[in-house]
């Protein structure tokens, strides 16, 4: 089955969704990163979304799932690039992604990365 | 009011929701709507739809192209031979579900269109009509 590639940079894995994903695939996606999560011990997850036309209510929830699976495993997630209209959409279904972390792009999403605070105290201490 | 063109649609798999999705988009896109009206309908497409195949196990979807008099719009129409809806108020409500979802397919896709018609007869099975103006 085809597979949506999660990408590894330091201690962020970066998933950029490229094509118009069905159901199962979006379920796919969601096992894959939590296993790689663990396997990689990543610290956060950076998803762009900037290809896609529209987030249902399935693909939302998809991403609401992988932003508490990946806290419950340490790592925080990053949501950026998602369209206006795709915004617009979203919140007049009645999804505002409570929990998911946004930005407007890749650029801003690993300042929020790098900024966070778990990341700084470990910054921190590995230059002292 | 009068339908133009159509095209009529199978839906059994996930598989065949994205193939409804592309084809919404298609025909929002020859309608002329603009991105944020075509983001609305394909997305309340691909609820109705994903209600087809988990409710029903699947059934059909007509997407048409209607006017009414300088009017255009889509006019898309869900049907399945599923168990049906026995309270299709109680169906309409935010957060209520029969399956494992979120309850935001048939409330939040009635939000997304401007005329939303459910009829559903227990044990025969669901029809419903959605159209977006532009």
């Amino acid at each position: 089955m085809e597979r949506i590639p999660i990408l590894k940079m330091g201690d962020c894995l970066l998933v950029t969704v490229q094509v118009d994903m069905h159901d199962q695939m979006a379920l796919t996606l969601q096992d894959d990163l939590t296993t790689r999560i663990s396997q990689t011990k990543a610290k956060a997850v950076l998803i762009d979304i900037s290809a896609l036309e529209i987030v249902d209510s399935f693909i939302g929830r998809m991403l609401g799932n992988i932003a508490g699976m990946a806290r419950i495993l340490d790592a925080q997630t990053v949501l950026v690039g998602m369209r206006p209209a795709v915004a617009i959409t979203l919140v007049e279904l009645g999804m505002s992604l409570p929990g998911v972390r946004t930005a407007l792009n890749v650029e801003r999403g690993m300042d929020l990365i790098r900024m966070s605070p778990a990341n700084r105290s470990r910054h921190d201490r590995e230059s002292r | 009011m009068t339908a133009s063109q159509g095209e009529q649609l199978p839906i059994r798999t996930s598989e065949e929701v994205v193939v409804v999705r592309q084809a919404v988009r298609k025909w929002a896109v020859a309608a002329g709507f603009s991105i944020i009206d075509q983001t609305k309908v394909v997305t309340a497409a691909s609820e109705l739809a994903r209600n087809t195949v988990v409710h029903a196990g699947g059934g059909t979807v007509l997407i048409e192209q209607i006017t009414s008099g300088e009017r255009r719009g889509l006019r898309l129409t869900f049907e399945d031979s599923g168990p049906g809806i026995p309270d299709i108020e109680l169906a309409l409500k935010d957060g209520y579900t029969t399956g494992n979802g979120l309850g935001l397919g048939l409330s939040g896709s009635k939000r997304l269109m401007n005329e939303f018609v459910i009829t559903s007869t227990v044990g025969h099975g669901t029809k419903v009509v959605a159209t977006k103006w532009k």
